[in-house]
């Protein structure tokens, strides 16, 4: 039995435009919605190097990562060819305005995969 | 419901390109049936004389095996000739060499039947040993001879003749090449760059027999050929004859069915710019058959053009004209560099720019007419050859770099990597795209495997050339390179993306023309192909929407990329960075304090100075962006934006014992009366109070130098990518001059210049020329593009402060929680 979990309405997403949705643990959730109002979830994470999908820009049913500009598919969440690769999907369930995410997926799914760092934490020890 | 039928009659690279273009576009539209009289599937055929040469063999030249076909779910049938068309029926009749008979009939009907080798109307021409070069049996039967005979004459010094030539010397055969002009290549050559060819193909070991007229071919009792006789009554001995004296569209099917063809030039199936035929609206025709506005083109680029719309058309989506290509030659040989475009021979009423170097086999030729290059020849060295080809396509005024024209790109800006210009010479593993880290070998190996044509397709494959852009040159000579010499030429407009076929100056001129004001009004206006764009074409339309119609169009945040719309640049782990304005580079104890306070309290792991003398925050996270604009209380510094960044000045006049102007006040008010303005890529100023130029304004957009008399203006230069000095623009005198005629510059390039284009690409594309006509010789056009920027930057808000009217979305700052 899948227990959807509401996130927020559908309007608090822009049209062509994505939300964060944060978890306790591994990278957020992008909520997508496209221009005939179909919402898409994908795991925040490129399959390229980490970038936050939630930030591209929105287009048909796709969407540009903000760092290297890969194409990822919102349903499939796979990269368009000749790119490889694909981040984890969530299933979205609309009831009347509320966008809900599955429970067990919004708590375990993609947790575990690593994140991108940058900054002086990845400068070797000593050095700074 | 039954699928229509589409047949293509010629399996070759026109053809079979445009079934791609098809299959892309509408995958299950058709049922497609193939007939090709060759027993292959489609190859490359320009690629036939690396194989003669033992470069390559025949498997690494096919483009699409069987299982392609199968797998599009096309019916081919291989060596079936096709023997009639029955127009009223719709019935193709083929016959496979057997003698057996195959029919399809077709809803629609493409022709791509290619070319024929001409053949000279001389006694002897159906001796044995007598073959043109043509396909891969001619390819075959040539290399079979080389095994077992001496002498061979071919006949036509043109490219294919020269290529055929090379190839059987390779195979250890004593070749001739006789040739009725007076010069080799006449059509792609100038007499001096022909005789320099000569001389070098002479040094590698062929002979010549230039205007030469053949007479006769003689043969042994065998009936196999043993000598050509020329009119003077000479004889040599040749045991094979290649005839590559040119081609004639094959379309001899196309007139028994009755089709229109062209009675002067080449010859050809008549079509339209949608490729259909001038007869049959059922009917295409596309490739070397067709005969385009009276051309019929030899070349894989054009044909891939044509193919193209072809498919648009057949794929019931009715855009896209075909409206002819400019083409280039380049001659495979390999240690041989010879390049033309254009009107190489010039003549009346042209001008020609000259470099001979004789002994070190150096020899270019640059035809200007009208201040604008129209044709060039270069013979070896021809490094430059698809900078030139550029030029002559986009039809740019050159005075403004006309003097340094001959010695090539490299000598006014771009220094390519590590000096490297000569992509041939570069070793497998040396780095062509020093972004994305792709190395020469790897290129060549992808165009090799891939099938790839374009700079594009190397693009997407490989994303050399695809971030900054540089090794773009080497890239396109690669491709030449490797995929064979006649892929340079290029439609003569280009459009934004994939999304639309119009072009960003045709974009621009309808926003302007027909007052579109909304990105989904000029999407309806110009027929856009996708129902909301793509990232490429979206931002370019936002842009070209606010500067054409200030306090009119609305901003769409969504249709700008990341940085844009968080008023911040992303970094790679999803944090960003903050760069307040600094006024002139300028700052005080109060702000120094208000930064370190902001760093503290939100825990900024990096402070930098920047290069444009300002400090950059790198690491802070988006949720906290808002409240460190607002703890810090500097206006933005719009680094993150294709908008005026900084102004960089040095001290001036007010402390510095050499000053002679006060370059940071200058500065100060520049960059208060122009900061806001977006424009269609970043602009940087800088502003040095004497001639030493410690603000480096010679590589700025604007640079101003301050003289004892005055100030110096400086346009278009660049520190990044591409190292550009900036222009001389004007000698002013007052500070009110420059504001005035900086402003007015910006304005120009803000309505002129395209999406993404640098003001020293745009200014290389328009002309320094134009620049100057408009500025400096127009005072009343000056002062109103002046007035128009001011109107356009009055009351335009900070970013960072006034959301609502910045059109700030505040939402992207704060994650959804899950309830």
């Amino acid at each position: 039995m899948t227990t959807w979990t509401t996130i927020c309405r559908i309007d608090d997403i822009p049209l062509l435009g994505a939300r964060r949705v944060a978890r306790d643990k591994g990278a957020a959730v992008a909520l997508f919605r496209t221009t005939g109002n179909r919402v898409f979830a994908l795991l925040d994470r490129c399959p390229h190097k980490g970038g936050q999908l939630s930030q591209g820009i929105v287009f048909g049913e796709s969407v540009a990562c903000p760092l290297h500009n890969w194409t990822i598919g919102l349903g499939s969440g796979c990269a368009a060819a000749p790119d490889e690769g694909s981040t984890p999907s969530f299933q979205v369930n609309l009831a009347g305005e509320e966008v809900q995410l599955d429970a067990d997926e919004l708590a375990t799914l993609g947790t575990d995969l690593p994140l991108p760092t940058a900054g002086p934490c990845g400068r070797r020890a000593g050095s700074c | 419901m039954k699928k229509p039928r589409l047949v293509l009659i010629g399996n070759g690279m026109a053809g079979v390109r445009t079934l791609e273009e098809l299959l892309k576009i509408a995958p299950d539209l058709y049922d497609i049936t193939v007939f090709g009289a060759e027993p292959h599937p489609n190859y490359n055929r320009i690629l036939l004389s690396p194989v003669l040469a033992g470069e390559q063999t025949i498997e690494q030249i096919i483009l699409n095996p069987l299982d392609w076909y199968a797998e599009a779910g096309i019916t081919l049938h291989l060596g079936a000739k096709v023997t009639s068309v029955h127009r009223s029926k719709r019935l193709v009749t083929a016959q496979r060499a057997d003698g057996s008979v195959i029919e399809a009939e077709y809803d629609r009907l493409l022709i791509a039947t290619g070319s024929n080798p001409f053949i000279l109307p001389v006694p002897g021409r159906d001796l044995q040993g007598v073959i043109a070069y043509r396909d891969i049996a001619d390819t075959e039967a040539m290399i079979e001879t080389a095994k077992t005979h001496r002498h061979a004459v071919v006949i036509g010094g043109g490219l294919l003749g020269l290529e055929a030539a090379n190839g059987l010397m390779l195979r250890g055969m004593q070749v001739t090449v006789v040739h009725i002009a007076p010069w080799l290549m006449e059509r792609q050559l100038d007499d001096v760059a022909g005789k320099l060819l000569q001389q070098s193909l002479t040094e590698r070991g062929l002979q010549f027999e230039l205007g030469a007229q053949t007479a006769e071919l003689l043969g042994n009792e065998a009936g196999r050929v043993r000598a050509v006789k020329f009119k003077d009554g000479r004889e040599i001995p040749a045991d094979l004859v290649v005839m590559a004296a040119g081609i004639r569209p094959n379309t001899d099917l196309a007139k028994s069915m009755g089709l229109l063809c062209a009675q002067d030039g080449r010859g050809g199936i008549v079509v339209s710019d949608t490729l259909q035929t001038a007869t049959d609206p059922r009917i295409y025709a596309v490739g070397e058959c067709a005969a385009h506005r009276g051309i019929a083109y030899g070349l894989v680029a054009p044909l891939f053009e044509q193919g193209k719309v072809c498919a648009n058309h057949l794929a019931e989506f009715g855009i896209g004209r075909y409206v002819g290509s400019q083409t280039s030659t380049k001659l495979k040989v390999t240690g041989i560099d010879l390049f033309s475009a254009g009107d190489f021979m010039g003549g009346e009423g042209s001008e020609e720019i000259l470099l001979s170097d004789p002994i070190g086999g150096v020899y270019k030729k640059l035809v200007v007419k009208n201040d604008q290059l129209v044709g060039a020849c270069l013979y070896g060295d021809t490094v430059d050859g698809s900078w030139y080809f550029k030029l002559i396509r986009e039809g740019r005024k050159i005075a403004d770099i006309r003097d340094k024209l001959m010695f090539g790109e490299s000598n006014i800006g771009d220094v390519g990597h590590q000096g490297h210009s000569k992509a041939a010479a570069m070793a497998d593993t040396d780095e062509v795209c020093g972004c994305n880290g792709v190395t020469k070998g790897a290129i060549c190996k992808a165009i090799k495997d891939k099938g790839l044509f374009t700079l594009e397709e190397v693009r997407r494959h490989t994303k050399a050339s695809a971030s900054c852009g540089s090794c773009t040159g080497l890239v396109e000579q690669l491709l030449m390179f490797t995929a064979g010499g006649d892929y340079s030429a290029t439609p003569k407009k280009k459009a934004i993306c994939g999304c639309t076929e119009h072009s960003h100056q045709e974009v621009r001129d309808a926003i302007f023309k027909e007052h579109l004001t909304s990105i989904p009004a000029v999407m309806q206006a110009l027929d856009w192909k996708t129902p909301n764009g793509c990232p490429s074409c979206r931002p370019a339309l936002n842009y070209y929407l606010i500067s054409s119609w200030p306090k009119e169009a609305k901003d769409d945040p969504q249709s700008r990329f990341i940085n844009e719309r968080s008023h911040a640049n992303i970094q790679k782990d999803g944090t960003y960075s903050v760069i307040p304005r600094m006024w002139g580079g300028e700052t005080t104890a109060a702000e120094l304090r208000r930064i370190a306070d902001a760093v503290d309290k939100y825990q900024i792991p990096t402070v930098k100075v920047t290069g444009g003398q300002r400090i950059d925050l790198l690491g802070v996270k988006k949720e906290d962006l808002v409240n460190v604009w607002k703890d810090i209380g500097m206006p933005s510094g719009h680094a993150y934006a294709k908008a005026l960044r900084t102004v960089k000045t040095c001290v001036g006049s007010e402390w510095c014992r050499m000053g002679t102007q006060d370059s940071t006040q200058m500065g100060k008010d520049l960059e208060r009366a122009m900061w806001r303005m977006y424009a269609p890529h970043k602009v940087k100023f800088a502003v040095s109070g004497c001639p030493r130029n410690c603000a480096e304004a010679g590589i700025k957009d604007v640079g101003i130098i301050g003289v004892d008399s005055g100030w110096e203006m400086y346009v278009a230069g660049n520190g990044g990518i591409k190292t550009e000095v900036a222009h001389f623009l004007v000698k002013l005198r007052t500070a009110e001059e420059v504001m005035e005629y900086t402003g007015a510059f910006m304005q120009l390039y803000r309505k002129e210049g395209w999406y993404l284009e640098r003001t020293c690409h745009y200014v290389s594309r328009v002309g320094l020329d134009h620049v100057k006509k408009k500025i400096l010789d127009d005072a009343e056009g000056r002062r109103a593009l002046w007035a128009e920027l001011q109107f356009a930057l009055d009351g335009e808000p900070d970013p960072w402060f006034d959301f609502d009217k910045a059109r700030v979305d505040t939402r992207q700052f704060i994650p959804v929680n899950a309830a």
